[in-house]
């Protein structure tokens, strides 16, 4: 018998953060600095130390050598993105990055250091010197197990642990707040804030082959999508080169910057013919594609789970594999069952980061008064279309920082949220998901079944290489599949933690972005970075030196333009 | 196609207020982990069977289980290993169960509290003028105790957790050694109150059953028996010089 939800409880807060990776804490620790006063709120669904930062591994990007500078990181930045990333974000970018890697290394973070005790950097893609800042290659893991433990110490942090965000409560046009869901209780509460502010990450979940965790559903880009605000530059999605075939298990771009070598089927460095200036150390979307070629014309290897090339560290030697890559030897020998130190690695491209996310300003804010992103879910535009490697985890920290600053100034100008103002939103809220779900009498779609197929729409259309078919064939697809989702029927009926509903609920979080994502594809009729059009070619600066703009409408989205900022690097060929 | 039993204990305090067991017969595959088959039968045989999972690389700490009776990360455990025997998948040992698979972790969060994981300085150098030196030898003293992933499986196995549960434990206990021992941090002292405390180190009997089962090689028994010998040494020190040395 279905069981109904209770009535929700309110509860209230100064600024709310849905997210407790490294953007979140990173903007919790920075608003708590603000003003000691300031009552803020971490809701994440999992435990902050299980967020998928945990994941990264090659390191973070920060000019703090002598032999570099900030005109150089910020052009690598820029010619990486395709010349699509805003200058002036860029700019404060790289002028912050380097007291952010000095504030963690302050905070405790292990970083791994040379001999005279200075904190190392290694190369990486797409770089043109050595400035990412590397705890061996658990980077992210160090990153966030330091920020969340130092966060502990602030205690007007008030963390809410495995609650699920479901809906962002709009009131008069601003954000006051969240619907979310208690996991243990099974209860859903409105949580009122003056400011909230969005780090949930990414979605890698949409596609079937991916690095990211299963909790990476997209679902800040969903929850402000619904809410109104603009999804930015959707259609540029990023894959690693190198994730193990099967479970797309990440090796670490670090493998190449610490020498390791791609090879094909032959034997041949085959990057020879397609980056001979950068080989290994090119940027990440070049390098895909440059394997998927190989791989489309059969010099690749076939396995069970379809062609690969092979990643070679061999000549590297055990001793520097396991000072530097001794997660990647782990990984593989657990996964793969051969040890890196006596045989090259199978890989493959892998869906890995997305470019896109909410629309935000330089500091965050969104087109909604209240509500602020940061990090993964957020496109400010630092990326354009193509990250370069180890900016990510930068980013986390710099934007977390400044987004945390400024939804904390926000919210103390704001006057307390009223409890009653949310009431009727949030019963609502409780209404629709017990109707949609739990006492659904209805319903014949499976979750996984809707997951499956928009998996291999997501795959076949939205891949490292697209055309207007394709795209045209996913759009119809997605459609459909967000249609049948009103069909779903969920198993598990009960309240307490009920991974059921919140895997049905992520679904549809992710269905909403696949379909942004496939459209914002489909209308951008060029190739530029990460988006490779083969009906389209070429780069069209005439046509697409703009960001796309997505609006959520009953009929799909709805496209704006906006400008990219240019500053100090006009647009020219992007050659390496 | 080759098949495999699965048996998984269940709870659901909603329904019913004793555990009880469910088997399950999925397909096989060589390259299968524990968790591929908790996440098969989830998606596509009863989706009320509930456990947490996220990275499935043995990094966020997330999918401890008793496998067969051993505490387990269940992504890094493969069904090769026991195939073609069964599988039987429990909650981890010791904790108290949410449901199903679902362990309450809320007593180790508290202790990760007492133990003030983060640097303490009495005076904190500006960020202008970079960072603490450390060189690799002082990294190298504290690394292996900051790779803990909390995957609460050292408490699962640790018979002095089992058998009395105010006992700081060893994940906590190896963290706490991790920051003492980071050339630069100064909270020594302050740690020294719960580490020292009847609930700290001094509970530990040294069985070493942690530092068996962690799947990061992080070496908790050692950190606790360095804790005792500088507790020791320092009180010993305080006793002989009670005007500091």
């Amino acid at each position: 018998m279905p069981i109904s939800l209770p009535m929700p409880e309110e509860m209230s807060h100064d600024i709310l953060i849905v997210g407790g990776g490294a953007a979140g804490l990173r903007a919790a620790i920075a608003a708590a600095e603000v003003d000691a006063n300031l009552d803020i709120a971490v809701v994440s669904k999992v435990y902050p130390m299980r967020s998928h930062t945990v994941s990264a591994e090659g390191g973070a990007a920060a000019v703090l050598r002598e032999d570099d500078s900030l005109e150089l990181h910020g052009f690598d930045t820029v010619r990486g993105s395709d010349f699509l990333a805003d200058q002036d974000v860029v700019e404060t970018f790289i002028e912050k990055a380097p007291e952010e890697l000095i504030q963690l290394e302050h905070w405790g973070c292990p970083w791994s250091r040379d001999s005279n005790g200075r904190i190392s950097v290694r190369a990486f893609g797409g770089m043109s010197v050595k400035r990412t800042v590397y705890a061996s290659d658990k980077t992210g893991f160090h990153m966030l197990h330091a920020l969340f433990q130092t966060s502990l110490k602030y205690t007007q942090i008030r963390r809410y642990d495995e609650w699920f965000v479901s809906s962002l409560l709009i009131e008069d046009g601003k954000c006051v707040g969240v619907t979310a869901l208690d996991l243990e209780t099974g209860q859903l509460h409105s949580i009122v804030a003056k400011a909230v502010l969005l780090c949930t990450g990414g979605g890698g979940q949409i596609f079937p082959f991916t690095t990211n965790a299963s909790i990476k559903s997209a679902d800040g880009m969903a929850l402000a999508y619904r809410a109104g605000a603009a999804l930015k530059d959707m259609e540029f999605v990023q894959y690693h080169p190198t994730g193990l075939p099967g479970t797309g298990i990440l090796i670490t771009e670090a493998s190449r910057g610490e020498g390791g070598h791609l090879l094909n089927k032959e034997g041949e460095r085959f990057l020879e013919r397609y980056i001979p200036g950068k080989m290994e150390m090119g940027p990440r979307d070049i390098l895909s594609r440059a394997i998927m070629t190989e791989m489309n014309e059969g010099r690749a290897f076939e396995g069970e789970y379809g062609g690969y090339v092979h990643l070679d560290l061999t000549h590297l030697g055990e001793k520097t594999i396991d000072e530097k890559l001794p997660f990647v030897r782990k990984l593989v020998v657990k996964y793969v069952g051969i040890d890196p130190v006596h045989e090259p690695i199978p890989v493959r491209p892998v869906v890995h980061y997305m470019m896109g996310g909410v629309s935000t300003d330089i500091n965050g804010n969104t087109s909604i008064p209240g509500l602020l992103a940061a990090g993964e879910v957020a496109c400010l535009t630092l990326n354009g279309a193509n990250r370069l490697g180890s900016n990510s985890l930068t980013e986390c920290l710099v934007f977390g920082a400044l987004s945390g600053r400024e939804g904390a100034r926000y919210a103390l100008e704001q006057q307390p949220v009223s409890q009653n103002a949310v009431r009727s939103l949030a019963d609502k809220e409780q209404k629709r998901i017990a109707k949609q779900f739990l006492e659904k009498e209805s319903g014949k779609e499976r979750v996984a079944s809707l997951q499956e197929e928009m998996h291999l729409t997501m795959e076949k259309g939205c891949g490292v290489y697209r055309t207007g078919e394709g795209l045209q064939d996913s759009c119809t697809t997605l459609g459909k599949l967000r249609e049948r989702f009103a069909d779903v029927a969920i198993d598990d009926r009960g309240r307490i933690f009920n991974t059921d509903l919140r895997g049905a609920l992520e679904l549809e979080f992710m269905l909403e972005v696949a379909e942004c994502i496939a459209h914002s594809a489909l209308a951008r009729e060029e190739s530029r970075g990460a988006q490779s059009r083969l009906d389209f070619p070429e780069r069209s600066d005439e046509k697409f030196l703009h960001h796309q703009l997505a609006y959520a409408t009953p009929e799909g989205p709805r496209f704006e333009q906006q400008p990219v900022t240019i500053t100090r690097w006009p647009p020219e060929e992007r050659k390496y | 196609m080759s098949t495999i039993k699965i048996t998984v204990t269940r709870y659901n305090p909603e329904t019913s207020s004793e555990p009880f067991t469910q088997s399950y017969t999925i397909p096989y595959k060589e390259d299968m982990v524990v968790l591929d088959a908790l996440n098969y039968i989830k998606n596509h045989v009863d989706g009320t069977l509930t456990h947490r999972w996220s990275c499935r690389m043995g990094v966020c700490g997330s999918c401890g289980m008793m496998v067969n009776g051993d505490a387990k990360l269940t992504c890094a455990t493969f069904l090769r290993d026991y195939y073609p025997g069964e599988v039987q998948v429990d909650p981890l040992a010791h904790f108290p169960v949410i449901r199903d698979l679902v362990i309450d972790m809320s007593d180790f969060m508290d202790k990760l509290l007492e133990i003030k994981p983060w640097i303490i300085r009495s005076e904190e150098k500006p960020l202008e003028e970079g960072e603490y030196l450390q060189s690799p030898d002082e990294l190298n003293l504290y690394k292996q105790f900051s790779m803990c992933i909390n995957c609460m499986i050292c408490y699962s196995a640790c018979p002095v957790y089992g058998h009395d549960q105010s006992f700081l434990g060893p994940a906590a206990i190896a963290l706490a050694h991790r920051y003492n021992m980071d050339s630069r941090d100064e909270g020594q002292d302050q740690r020294a109150e719960i580490i020292g405390s009847h609930e700290g180190i001094w509970e530990c009997t040294f069985v070493g059953e942690c530092t068996r089962v962690c799947p990061e090689h992080v070496d908790p028994a050692a950190a606790i028996q360095r804790s005792k010998v500088q507790l020791t040494k320092e009180y010993f020190l305080s006793w002989m010089w009670p005007w500091g040395n």
